[in-house]
């Protein structure tokens, strides 16, 4: 999971990196497998069909490693046949990133309360709700869900699903 | 022009015809059989039936590498597309176009467990460059099509087409080639000028210049083996090849130091430690070349040409890179290398050269000749110099006795020299000798083999034998996994752990029980004979060459070691020990 708070050993870098690629059967157990079979880190990894006509995933991951490992996982996945496009949102200017969570936290009285208090400062939505527990949804940058999530460890935090990053070049320029 | 309805079957065929396949290596089974019907009513393909799937993948390879074209395989579904594994992940590291298809189970019972069921696309991912499960006739031509572009193109590789049976027996119309076109894969062919001009530049103004060269030559064409020879000679640096590389540069020309790495010559790895320019071309930086990554080349500018970016800053960072195809790249430098009327420094090559020659001096490749017993190192010298006036190619299987053969055996031409590189496949040699053999029917073919080896893949004498392909299996026969035994003699206190055969066949009866020619030479005044005998015989013949079974294969860079920490010859011995971090690197 990423965890921008975590400290790193000197030399090793974060970096997200935004993949186009074609949707066909297998195609994410070659960027996983990739992976996996070079022990390459994968931090957070979305993969959704993007163009529903070209028939175009996109794959966000995050990953780390030293600034030449970085450069053969980009290489890497620009080798695999059905990968269109490889681009290190990281290095390539500024980009927007986000994540999705859904966080239950369960508990009554004075616990309850301050589990929404709090979800309310971090703009967060509750989409489900019984008598002795609340399901959060919160939007945001992995350190917010991170800060968030700690928060609602002693409010009764029972379950949490996250989506991984999503993120996206700012600017008018497509991939 | 309205399409013909074609049956699956029909189809693959035709599309292998349309893509100049001459040849398929293949094996028959349950969910190919409406493939191997089809084979039956045509003429135009051969098959060659292999007694094992490997075998088949390793003749496909041989056949490619000696022609430059893709290699073709056919095999069943489950245990034939399993078998076929190891040749696909040999091809994949060696970097050689090979289409293989494989059978599957109808359809419907993907995923159910079925008889001969395996999830061959999800094995074989990571040993392909690519691979394609068809679930729609209609889709055959196309992927086909594209599995030949995929595998030929770019940095050349293995791509396994899985058939489901009934996908081959429903029709669909077919596709010629010229309408399939990939949407995603681009290779760079060109390489970028600026760089190129760059490159010339600091080439030229070398003191100490060293060209390190590789596979990615051969895999190029032929042509770009004569674009390299031209300008290396235009410089008159000195070269050294890899052992994918030997042949892309005449041995016998005097500005070529040997092979370098592990069992390189003292003078291609001490140039390559001592150089101030490293100019890499279709070459990968592997482990078995650099030695030590901390002392490797320390005060070189590293120049390198690939089509593939991963191998670019992968081991080695470098400073100038050109990704495109070495033949390109190497036809663009010529030309501005001459536009610009480059020039380099005579005096600084003299001395560089003086150097050179120096270590060549040590002669390193010398070793103890023997009157009673036959030396492996002579019997390939002998081979060679009997062999090497007539149309030969050489395969070899993985051991001493490879490298032995990359040593002594000088090679002119491109395509001439197969060997399992980089997955280091024992069994490799012999059947691709029969691809090789497929490809030039009049040709010497030679593998130079081991006696282990020559057991992993020794079924396909009855290939050899059916097909009448005269191939000649040259067995250095010292009873040893020669190479295990000697990095146990060398780091395991000699304590010979498994690596001694107890039992070996009688090779001389073993070739005439399936039919083929055995030889055996025992002493070294034999050598020539049964070399001659073997060559005049047009026949498949065993030889059966015992030799010295305690001989080491020097020079060595022991592993984990630097290139200037050479151990030249069994006295040199105890003075290089290796390093517990050193074994770890075997």
């Amino acid at each position: 999971m990423a965890n921008g708070s975590t400290a790193q050993e000197p030399g090793i870098e974060t970096h997200t990196i935004s993949v186009l690629v074609d949707n066909e059967s297998g195609v994410l157990a070659r960027v996983t497998g990739l992976f996996s079979g070079r022990g390459y880190n994968i931090e957070s990894l979305t993969v959704a069909e993007v163009d529903t006509q070209e028939h175009l995933s996109r794959i966000t991951l995050v990953t780390s490693g030293t600034p030449m490992v970085i450069e053969q996982i980009k290489a890497q996945l620009g080798r695999l046949v059905p990968v269109n496009k490889v681009s290190d949102l990281t290095v390539e200017g500024p980009h927007v990133s986000r994540e999705l969570a859904l966080v239950k936290v369960a508990g009554t009285g004075e616990k309850r309360v301050e589990s929404l208090r709090i979800a309310d400062i971090f703009r967060a939505n509750v989409v489900d709700s019984t008598n002795d527990s609340f399901i959060f949804e919160i939007v945001g940058k992995t350190e917010k869900l991170n800060a968030f999530i700690a928060l609602m460890e002693p409010l009764g935090l029972v379950d949490v699903a996250r989506t991984g990053v999503v993120a996206i070049a700012r600017g008018g320029d497509a991939l | 022009m309205a399409d013909q309805l074609k049956s699956g079957a029909e189809i693959v065929l035709k599309a292998l015809a349309d893509q100049g396949v001459e040849v398929i290596f293949g094996y028959p089974g349950g969910s190919v059989l409406p493939l191997y019907d089809e084979i039956f009513k045509q003429n135009q393909i051969r098959h060659v039936l292999v007694r094992h799937e490997q075998a088949a993948v390793h003749a496909a390879e041989g056949y490619a590498r000696s022609t430059g074209k893709v290699g073709c395989v056919l095999v069943t579904s489950g245990p034939g597309a399993t078998n076929a594994v190891t040749g696909l992940t040999d091809a994949m590291l060696d970097s050689i176009p090979i289409v293989c298809l494989t059978g599957q189970v109808a359809t419907h019972l993907i995923g159910n467990d079925a008889f001969q069921e395996a999830d061959t696309t999800g094995i074989t991912r990571q040993c392909t460059k690519h691979n394609y499960l068809v679930k729609k006739s209609e889709d055959l031509a196309r992927v086909i099509h594209e599995a030949f572009q995929v595998a030929s193109t770019g940095r050349p590789g293995p791509v396994v087409v899985d058939l489901p049976k009934d996908i081959l027996i429903k029709d669909a119309p077919y596709m010629p080639p010229n309408r399939v076109k990939h949407k995603s894969y681009k290779p760079q062919i060109k390489g970028d000028i600026k760089s190129i001009e760059q490159a010339v530049e600091i080439i030229a103004n070398a003191k100490r210049p060293i060209f390190y060269c590789g596979g990615g030559v051969i895999n190029s064409g032929s042509q770009a083996s004569q674009l390299l020879t031209q300008f290396v000679k235009m410089t008159g640096y000195p070269i050294t090849l890899t052992l994918m590389g030997l042949g892309a540069y005449p041995a016998s020309d005097p500005q070529f130091l040997g092979m370098l790495g592990m069992h390189g010559t003292y003078e291609a790895n001490l140039a390559m430690y001592e150089c101030d320019v490293m100019v890499a071309i279709g070459a990968r930086f592997d482990d078995r070349v650099t030695g030590n990554l901390a002392e490797f080349s320390p005060n070189s500018t590293k120049i390198q040409i690939d089509i593939d970016p991963s191998s670019v800053n992968k081991n080695v960072a470098v400073d100038l890179a050109i990704i495109g195809d070495v033949g390109h790249v190497l036809e663009d430098m010529t030309k501005i290398w001459k536009a610009k009327q480059a020039r380099v420094d005579r005096e600084a090559l003299k001395v560089w050269w003086d150097r050179i020659d120096a270590w060549r001096g040590r002669d390193c490749l010398a070793y103890e000749p023997s009157d009673s017993i036959i030396k492996p190192q002579y019997a390939i010298q002998r081979l060679y110099e009997l062999t090497k006036d007539k149309n030969t190619y050489i395969t070899t299987e993985v051991g001493q006795h490879q490298m032995w053969a990359a040593q002594y055996y000088g090679f002119e031409k491109p395509n001439r020299w197969m060997t399992s590189g980089g997955l280091g496949t024992m069994g490799y040699g012999f059947p691709s000798s029969i691809g090789v053999q497929m490809a030039h029917p009049d040709a010497l073919v030679v593998d130079i083999s081991g006696e282990a080896s020559f057991m992993m893949n020794m079924q396909e004498i009855a290939t050899a034998v059916q097909y009448r392909l005269p191939v000649k299996v040259f067995i250095l026969n010292n009873m040893y996994m020669g190479m295990v035994r000697q990095w146990q003699e060398l780091l395991h206190g000699g304590r010979y752990s498994e690596s001694y055969s107890e039992a070996l066949p009688d090779f001389v009866k073993l070739a005439e029980a399936f039919g083929a020619v055995g030889l055996r030479a025992s002493k070294p005044e034999d050598v020539d004979d049964v070399i001659k005998e073997m060559i005049a015989v047009d026949r498949p013949v065993l030889v059966d060459m015992l030799v010295d079974q305690s001989e080491n294969c020097y020079p060595m860079i022991p592993s984990g070691a630097p290139h200037y920490q050479m151990i030249l010859g069994p006295a040199d011995k105890e003075a290089n020990a290796i390093s517990k971090e050193g074994a770890i690197l075997v």
